[in-house]
């Protein structure tokens, strides 16, 4: 913030205004918004969710802690690259439904079996969710991106 | 595909072989390649002639699109094969003459595919039935006129000519295609053989007479008639064979073909016949007498080219009267048979007298009247071509002129019995244009013999004269030869070529006989007026010099070629002009035309169909709902008046919470949860460009401008509220999502609709949604990371 | 309530008409902003509005409200997200090449002399 405010103009910044309060409270609740955004995710099929507003959401995550520090410290502490996570997403999401010619059904139908796991019972493997995490990486992916290249600190 | 399809497209194809053949052989003439392919079409054409001559004609048909009635039918009459025997053979000759006119030097591939191009058009134009093809083919055959006028393109009046050529023919062309469709809509075919058989609507019809300009429109362009003649002059620009064959053997008789194929359709008309016979008679008048103040020799020969086309337009007027009142009366149908004659003898000895031209540029490097004299004896073959094309011109026996030129004044003299609308009282009229322009004619003759090889010789010629290499005099030869053999022996070709001509235009089956003579009688007044334009003629050369002054009396400004030029600045100024106004190069304008239209449209809408709704079916209003609104409202209307760009984000910002809210009031909580999400990086993303955001958002706007932007949006928005309001109260079909609602589970294994219609029933959507999505980001990174020159930038500071 | 939507939708869109005919630049990308809201508000409307429960399966509820105009605005929000992300990062490269937000001053094309 402070960073964003000098380079804005504003070069008299009070002395007052510290970031230790968003920097502490930012580290814990970027977890929470991350968890949160896999669980909305993953839930999407059986109660509202899904992919976008899970990608969204770990987007924001990511987006508080840049409000926080700045763009290097955030690249140290979650070194991801952005560009790799919009590809591996588009692949994702396009390679699935073609796969799924080996099943003998048309283009893009889903399939779906139940599984019995020890601990969880009866779960479904729904191969749309695999789709679902294309559509997650490449949502989150290009927010980021475009956040933090307007931002003007990616090179 | 018969043999006479093959025909007219022979040519065509033949000149992609002869292009291929040009890349490779460059030491021997690529018109010798090319020769053969007139000869044959000519030679297959001569083996019709004793069948049409015995009343024959051929019907073939090429289904193209038989849906719309476009087939390439082909006819050949008397007519059509009078023309095509005209294109084929002169092409050949012309051929020959150009191996040896143009040299290797010059782009010979370019010329020839050009040449044959023009072939098969004008073969398509007389042997066809079918009246759309007939304009595919005019169209077509005024396209390969400009491209081989503007042959040697680096010149700019060679440019300038083909320009105007262009511009006045297509012009014209299109004029016709519109006579055509009026036609066509009168009598529902566009087979000329079935419009001929219902002549009987078109007589009845109110659009005739329209149809009957349109159609003149076109052939008086075509064949240089008065005004349009105007492009014929600078057409001469082209290389001396084009000259020869296309601006005075063929395609300038397009013209005179379309006149005398329709002749069965539209003789009826007064207006068909007045129009031929003024235009046909003032053309052969002011052309020639334009023609003798001439300087350049083929300038002569164009505007003689003219005047002989009035000549022959003016006799189909004539003869137009025989269809009207009955072939059985022979006094008409003489003046078909002499347009029918005419059309054979002009292209005989204007072919060549083109030809003696190319001849003397070639040899003497000038074509100016003023520098050439004197060169009896340096061209003696040349020198005999000119008198006998020149006399046969002028109309002295015993040379083809003189016989077509006698039949041309006994038509006009015979116009006083013509029981035909107003024409026997004006009819003293007619004699006195046609003695007066052959006089003219006669003049320029003697100018052209007499001026070029009697007289001293001027030393002023850039090239020492002598005569010509034999095979470049061989064509004229041929075609000198013929205008004497025609002169002596007409009747070889009247019973087997000109009588089923002049047959196929009056549209009558009864056999002509027709004999022409050299010898009239005493009492006929042809003879009398053929003498006194000898006599008066000779005259007024020799004493030439006393009246030629009058030439000098012309003001520019009132000349037809200067109201070509002004015509044409003015109109591009004034388009420039209207496109500025228009397309002002403000995007907002054009924003401003798009939603305006869409305003118009939807309320000439509203007003035609009538938007029936009903306001039965509606939800209960609640107080949360009636607070959300109001938020919206007022967000809204402080975006609208701030100035303040923070002020306008956080207000955007407010907006899409509430629609978020909204979402949420009406159960849509995946709505709801995107629409929160989305908001907040859209807000984030605002708020981070905001250090590179210009600082003002608003900028000073004219009162006319915001009371535009306010009619328009106020339009805009109650055209949409009306839609929608009409949309929601006409249910036309069930909502289809039931299917998805039942099978969410079964077949999807799914709970959340929403987010199984998009993983899974609709996931093609899905798909491309996330590949625009990334397509976005990718195109966000390029555009961050372009680097723009700015040399651009700074001519647009200056500008 | 679906009059009420219907009439707001209209003012979302005259409004947003008005700003997409200003001449700066922002306006104009608020202006498309405030467009896309308007759609989306109509297109829900379409659906009619409050009949039925949230479209989740349960076995307790017989009527849901229509679930496919909700996809189609999911679909058209997140576009409409990357169509501003995208106009506005052009805006941004515009002020910084051209110097000026005006779109009077962008007039024309440059000369090619």
């Amino acid at each position: 913030m402070k960073s964003t405010l000098k380079r804005a103009g504003y070069s008299k910044v009070q002395r007052q205004m510290n970031d230790v309060f968003i920097q502490f409270t930012s580290k814990v609740i970027f977890l929470i918004i991350l968890l949160f955004s896999v669980n909305l995710f993953l839930a999407g099929h059986y109660t509202p969710g899904g992919g976008f507003v899970g990608g969204l959401l770990a987007a924001s995550a990511i987006i508080l802690l840049l409000m926080a520090y700045d763009y290097e410290t955030v690249k140290k502490m979650i070194p991801v690259n952005f560009h790799l996570m919009i590809s591996l997403g588009l692949a994702l999401a396009i390679v699935v439904p073609t796969l799924l010619f080996f099943f003998g059904v048309p283009f893009f139908t889903h399939q779906h079996t139940y599984v019995t796991m020890p601990v969880f019972g009866e779960v479904a493997l729904h191969t749309a969710v695999i789709f679902d995490v294309g559509v997650f990486l490449t949502v989150a992916g290009t927010s980021l991106l475009i956040v933090t290249l307007v931002g003007g600190t990616e090179k | 595909m018969t043999l006479i399809h093959l025909a007219i497209f022979l040519p065509v194809i033949a000149a992609v072989a002869i292009a291929i053949i040009y890349r490779y052989v460059k030491d021997v003439h690529l018109g010798w390649f090319v020769l053969p392919i007139p000869t044959v079409i000519v030679a297959y054409l001569f083996s019709l002639i004793p069948s049409i001559a015995n009343n024959q004609v051929f019907h073939h048909t090429l289904n193209l699109m038989p849906r719309i009635g476009l087939n390439f039918d082909v006819y050949i009459d008397g007519l059509g094969l009078l023309f095509a025997i005209l294109i084929s053979g002169i092409g050949a000759l012309v051929v020959l003459y150009s191996i040896s006119y143009l040299s290797k030097e010059e782009e010979l591939g370019n010329f020839y595919v050009y040449l044959l191009i023009f072939m098969t058009a004008m073969l398509g134009v007389v042997l066809s039935d079918n009246i759309l093809m007939l304009y595919f083919f005019w169209e077509l055959t005024s396209i390969s006129s400009f491209l081989l006028i503007a042959f040697w393109f680096t010149k700019e009046k060679s440019i300038y000519g083909a320009q105007k050529s262009m511009l006045i023919t297509f012009f014209g062309g299109f004029m016709m295609l519109g006579g055509f469709i009026i036609l066509y809509i009168i009598t529902d075919t566009f087979s000329i053989r079935e419009i001929i058989a219902n002549v009987d609507l078109i007589m009845a019809s109110p659009l005739t007479p329209i149809a009957v300009v349109l159609v003149l429109l076109g052939a008086f362009t075509k064949s240089a008639q008065f005004p349009f003649y105007i492009w014929l002059p600078d057409a001469m620009e082209a290389p001396t064979p084009v000259s020869a064959y296309l601006h005075s053997a063929t395609m300038v008789k397009a013209g005179l073909y379309l006149v005398a194929r329709f002749t069965p359709v539209f003789a009826f008309s007064e207006l068909w016949v007045w129009l031929i016979l003024v235009v046909g008679l003032v053309t052969l008048l002011w052309a020639s007498f334009n023609a003798v103040k001439q300087d350049d020799l083929k300038g002569i020969l164009a505007f003689s080219t003219v005047s002989q086309l009035g000549m022959i337009m003016s006799l189909l007027g004539v003869g137009a009267l025989a269809v009207a009142t009955g072939a059985d009366e022979q006094i008409f149908t003489v003046a078909v048979v002499a347009a029918v004659f005419h059309i054979i003898n002009h292209a005989t000895f204007k072919g060549a007298l083109f030809m003696v031209a190319g001849i003397l540029d070639h040899e003497t490097g000038t074509r100016s009247m003023r520098k050439l004299g004197g060169l009896m004896t340096l061209m003696p073959i040349t020198f005999t071509m000119t008198l006998i094309t020149a006399l046969s011109m002028a109309g002295i026996p015993p040379f083809n002129g003189f016989l077509s030129k006698e039949l041309f004044l006994e038509a006009m003299f015979e116009i006083s019995n013509a029981n035909f609308s107003a024409l026997a009282d004006w009819s003293v009229l007619f004699p006195i244009l046609a003695i007066a322009g052959s006089i003219f004619t006669f003049i320029y003759s003697i100018k052209l013999i007499h001026g070029i090889f009697f007289g001293e010789r001027t030393h002023e010629t850039p090239k020492e004269p002598h005569e010509a290499p034999k095979l470049l005099l061989a064509s004229p030869i041929i075609l000198s030869a013929l205008v004497v053999i025609f002169g002596l022996f007409p009747n070889i070709l009247s019973g087997t070529i000109i009588d089923p001509a002049a047959m196929s235009i009056l549209g009558t089956e009864t056999a002509l006989n027709t004999e022409i003579s050299h010898w009239h009688g005493w009492n006929n007044p042809a003879l009398w007026a053929t003498v006194a334009i000898v006599v008066i003629g000779t005259a007024l050369y020799i004493f030439r010099n006393s009246w030629m002054f009058i030439y000098e009396y012309h003001k520019e400004q009132f000349t037809l070629n200067h109201l070509y030029d002004q015509g044409l600045i003015y109109s591009q100024l004034g388009s420039a002009k209207a496109e500025e106004n228009v397309m002002t190069g403000f995007l907002r304008d054009y924003m401003v035309y798009i939603f305006g239209f869409f305003v118009i449209f939807g309320i000439v809408t509203t007003f035609y169909t009538g938007l029936p709704i009903t306001f039965g079916d509606f939800a209960d209003v609640g107080i949360q709902d009636m607070a959300l609104v109001l938020i919206i409202l007022v967000s809204l209307a402080i975006i609208m008046m701030t100035r303040s760009r923070m002020v306008s984000i956080i207000m955007l910002g407010a907006i899409g919470f509430s629609v978020a809210l909204f979402f949420a009031f009406f159960r849509a909580p995946d709505l709801a949860l995107t629409q929160l999400a989305i908001e907040t990086v859209t807000t984030t993303l605002f708020l981070v460009c905001f250090y590179h955001l210009p600082k003002k958002s608003k900028h000073e706007e004219s009162i006319k401008f915001k009371f535009t932007n306010f009619i328009v949006s106020v339009g805009v928005g109650a055209i949409v509220i009306l839609f929608g309001l009409a949309a929601y109260s006409n249910r036309l079909f069930d909502s289809i999502s039931q299917y998805h609602i039942d099978h969410v589970y079964d077949l999807a294994a799914g709970g959340n609709m929403v987010n199984v219609i998009l993983v899974d029933f609709r996931g093609y959507d899905t798909l491309f949604e996330t590949l625009v999505f990334g397509i976005a980001g990718i195109g966000i990174y390029a555009l961050m990371k372009a680097k723009v020159s700015r040399k651009d930038d700074e001519n647009e500071e200056h500008a | 309530m679906e009059l009420v939507t219907i009439i707001l939708s209209g003012i979302l869109i005259a409004s947003a008409t008005y700003l997409i005919l200003s001449k700066s630049v922002l306006r104009i990308i608020i202006g498309v902003s405030i467009l896309s809201h308007g759609v989306h508000l109509m297109i829900l409307t379409m659906g009619q509005l409050k009949r039925g429960n949230v479209p989740v399966l349960d076995d307790t509820v017989s009527s849901y409200s229509d679930p496919l105009p909700q996809a189609l605005i999911l679909t058209a929000i997140v576009i409409s997200f990357a169509l501003t992300a995208y106009s506005l990062v052009l805006l941004l490269r515009n002020y910084k090449e051209l110097g000026t937000d005006n779109t009077e001053d962008m007039k024309g094309v440059p000369h090619d002399d």
